[in-house]
């Protein structure tokens, strides 16, 4: 079908495009500010003529992420998009999918909390999406982008990451980057798989109706013997760890020869990325590094910093300070390690991350 | 080259659309950009505004604070972006409702009637790209024949029959902005 | 005991071919095991056994999946319309139903129920009313009945304190989505045999495309309810049946 296009696109409208051209069978959503431009621009595209994608608008978030679990149970490649106070509603289906191993993207387009809050953007959500959110011991990868390029590129990255590891994705933006318009490059077209390729990738466990299987599929996580259940956290938490070991992706901004670094994701990593340069140009050894994957948290790359002598981090955030956590255990007091945010919505600009550098490192 | 611009004034006005059309046309000349509007409360009626960045180079933070640029369409607007522009930068605005005109001496200062010229030529539409063609003018950050790609890609199927109009005022634009100082 | 011979030509009635080998957990005197028989009994009848899927709830029948050999997906409480909505639309071709409680269904399910039913969802949803949380132990549902005594009204339902009781059939045959509603018991031989049929039917309904179809089915919890069997099934007749009368309530098609 279509070549590669380039476009100027928001983010919600490309998280659409991606979802489409990468073959998703179906879209279950609520509209919330600031990401209904998701389901608005799916609903324009009218996929289930084209490829045949189901896009259905949910009556609550709940319903949504209820219906995501129904389809991912049946092996399909399905997704939703909320914002903040609709991914509360939807953290103990967030555990189900987890527990059930069922693979699926969730994207987070996050707004100002606590509360009913602000529909400005926030990074106040990173405990929710990296640290369980739901109960229990569950993790879902988390994809930070920051650009509207990487909101397209994580939409397909989501699912194969979830499919690899049947696990849920979550694709932790911000309303900036959901709102932004850039540059994209629209990935061509490709197929939804057929029903023998999802029998092939999900035939032992997809519970799509039992066809020519001798055994049943069933999607359950009750395990009334505690045993048995432990069993099935250990698996789990198996899988973390190979998780953690292999899929840590993240980026580096003038960090070779760094004396100290930023550390922020998404929307706070672009505003960072401007800081580095103004700081560079008033030759103070600054870098940036900016986790892609906000779990599994890029352990060893802060760790590396330290060992090559980086004196100290600020972890920027647009929250109270969430990261700052991950990256104080991952340098485990042998380095400096503070933090820049601001809450409610307010979004900082470089010259007020170059000054909180300043006065929080330097002096 | 960097322009970074900032286009302010009340919802219905066009900004954002204004925005859009510029932004894509610094696409069609294949440059970087970013489109970074308000969408608080705001846009259901108040002011509203849009910061939009061309680049040759890759654009780092899509959030800035001062700009080269500011096309200010209200007398809010005005108040609150006229101490963000870069000193030697450019501010033009619509006389149309500014009660206390800009005061800085550092920056260059242009007008645009182009409420007046759009309600005289009956074109109320044309009001943004009129304003875009003014800015055009002074910062020919992207070539016209780019800007016309842009406001086609802009612009839905549905209103391409808008075109020659948009493209009349754009250049009627550049004909009546006048330097204050 | 002695030791019984069983011949084939002898036999007069067995386990259904999809009922699994499971020891069922449900109570002696519980109506969930005879619903289970007919559900098995209707799919394979149909014909239906590889591409059925069928959701299962929170409550008693949580097991669901366990005692009748289809593909199963658990739902979260209340969920299993919204989680049958989806396995539907990206599976159409496959019949879909749910299995759900009063507590399930009636309560914490409710938005979920009403909207896939305003939807037309083609699924179906078997609904077992049998006025009380059974798993959690004996507390007030939705269809508790005014007076009835349960383990959050031990003075029995009091409107002024627990509200009133609401009849889900009539409500969701309100819905244009909803086409197919009926309400049955299986308290009697006779009534077994209507309530099998109005499953075929429901089934048949929601794979001609024809919108959402429930069977609901009063039900008795002797357990809960702290009867013996035989008392239940008397005390369901006096005092649900008035309160939930058996029969069709709506058999329509889909507005144009």
């Amino acid at each position: 079908m279509a070549e590669k296009e380039i476009k100027l696109m928001k983010g919600n409208e490309v998280i659409a495009h991606a979802a489409v051209r990468c073959g998703c069978d179906g879209y279950f959503g609520y509209p919330i500010t600031p990401q209904s431009e998701v389901m608005e621009t799916l609903m324009e595209l009218k996929p289930w003529e084209s490829t045949g994608m189901v896009v259905l608008q949910a009556e609550s978030e709940i319903s949504s992420i209820n219906m995501v679990y129904g389809g991912a149970a049946t092996g399909k490649m399905v997704m939703t998009s909320s914002s903040s106070p609709g991914v509360s509603l939807m953290s103990e289906g967030l555990s189900y999918l987890a527990a059930c191993e069922l693979p699926c993207l969730v994207v987070n387009c996050q707004r100002g909390g606590p509360g009913l809050g602000t529909i400005q953007p926030s990074q106040g959500d990173y405990f929710q999406a990296c640290k369980g959110g739901g109960h229990g011991d569950y993790h879902l990868i988390v994809l930070a982008p920051a650009s509207v390029q990487e909101m397209h590129d994580f939409v397909e990255l989501g699912f194969e990451l979830a499919f690899r590891y049947r696990i849920p994705s979550m694709l932790l933006a911000d309303g900036a980057i959901g709102q932004m318009m850039e540059k994209v490059v629209l990935s061509p077209q490709k197929p939804r798989r057929s029903d023998e390729q999802i029998a092939q990738q999900c035939g032992s466990w997809a519970a799509c109706g039992k066809g020519r299987r001798a055994k049943r599929n069933v999607a359950t996580s009750l395990y009334l013997q505690s045993d048995e259940l432990e069993c099935l956290n250990i698996r789990l938490q198996e899988k973390y760890r190979e998780i953690e070991s292999r899929e840590v992706r993240y980026e580096e901004f003038m960090c070779d020869n760094a004396e100290y670094v930023l550390v922020a994701f998404g929307s706070s990593a672009r505003i960072c990325s401007a800081t580095v340069e103004m700081a560079r140009a008033e030759g103070i050894k600054l870098g940036l590094l900016r986790p892609i994957t906000l779990y599994p948290f890029p352990i060893k790359p802060l760790q590396q910093m330290v060992e090559r002598g980086v004196k100290g981090f600020l972890s920027v955030e647009l929250n109270a300070g969430q990261m700052v956590e991950d990256v104080r255990l991952a340098v485990e007091g042998r380095a400096l390690v503070e933090h820049y945010g601001r809450m409610g919505g307010v979004v900082f600009n470089p010259e007020s991350v170059l000054e909180a550098f300043k006065n929080k490192l330097l002096k | 080259m960097k322009e970074t611009i900032i286009i302010a004034g009340f919802g219905g006005q066009g900004v954002l659309s204004m925005g859009k059309i510029l932004a894509y046309s610094g696409v069609m000349q294949d440059f970087e950009v970013t489109w970074m509007p308000s969408y608080g409360p705001e846009m259901r009626g108040g002011t509203a505004n849009v910061t939009v960045i061309i680049s040759d180079k890759r654009i780092s933070s899509p959030i800035a604070d001062s700009f080269d640029t500011a096309i200010i369409l209200n007398q809010q607007s005005l108040d609150k972006f006229e101490s963000k522009v870069k000193p030697g930068g450019v501010l033009i605005y619509d006389t149309n409702g500014i009660t206390t005109p800009p005061a800085r001496t550092d920056i260059d200062i242009y007008t645009i009637d182009a409420a007046t010229e759009c309600a005289r030529l009956g074109q109320a539409k044309m009001f943004n790209t009129m304003i875009l063609g003014g800015y055009l003018k002074i910062k020919p950050v992207v070539e016209m024949e780019y800007v016309m790609q842009g406001l086609k890609k802009s612009l839905p199927e549905r209103a391409w029959s808008l075109l020659p109009q948009n493209e009349a005022a754009i250049k009627h634009g550049a004909e009546i902005i006048k330097k204050v100082r | 005991m002695a030791e019984v011979e069983m011949k084939v030509e002898n036999m007069v009635y067995a386990k259904p071919r999809l009922i699994t080998d499971t020891v069922m957990h449900y109570c002696p005197g519980c109506s969930h095991g005879t619903v289970h028989k007919l559900i098995a009994e209707v799919i394979d009848e149909m014909g239906l056994e590889g591409n059925t899927i069928a959701v299962s709830p929170v409550g008693c029948s949580v097991f669901a999946y366990q005692y009748i050999d289809v593909d199963w997906i658990e739902a979260a409480h209340g969920r299993a319309c919204a989680v049958a909505t989806a396995a539907k639309r990206l599976h159409p071709e496959n019949l879909v139903f749910t299995y759900q409680g009063d507590g399930d269904l009636a309560a914490i399910g409710t938005a979920e129920t009403i909207h896939a039913a305003a939807r037309g969802e083609n699924i179906v949803t078997i609904f077992i009313n049998n006025a009380i949380y059974g798993m959690t132990g004996g507390q007030m549902s939705p269809t508790t009945l005014l007076g009835m005594k349960t383990a959050t009204t031990p003075y029995g339902r009091d409107a002024a304190l627990n509200g009133f009781p609401y009849k889900v059939s009539e409500m969701l045959a309100h819905l244009d989505g909803a086409t197919y509603i009926t309400r049955q018991s299986v308290h009697t031989p006779a009534n077994v045999r209507k309530c099998k049929k109005a499953i075929r039917k429901a089934f048949e309904n929601s794979l001609a495309g024809n919108g959402y179809s429930m069977v609901e089915v009063v039900a008795t919890c002797n357990s809960g309810w702290k009867m013996s069997p035989v008392e239940a099934n008397k005390w369901m007749e006096e005092n649900l049946l008035p309160a939930y009368p058996l029969g069709d309530i709506k058999c329509s098609t889909l507005p144009k």
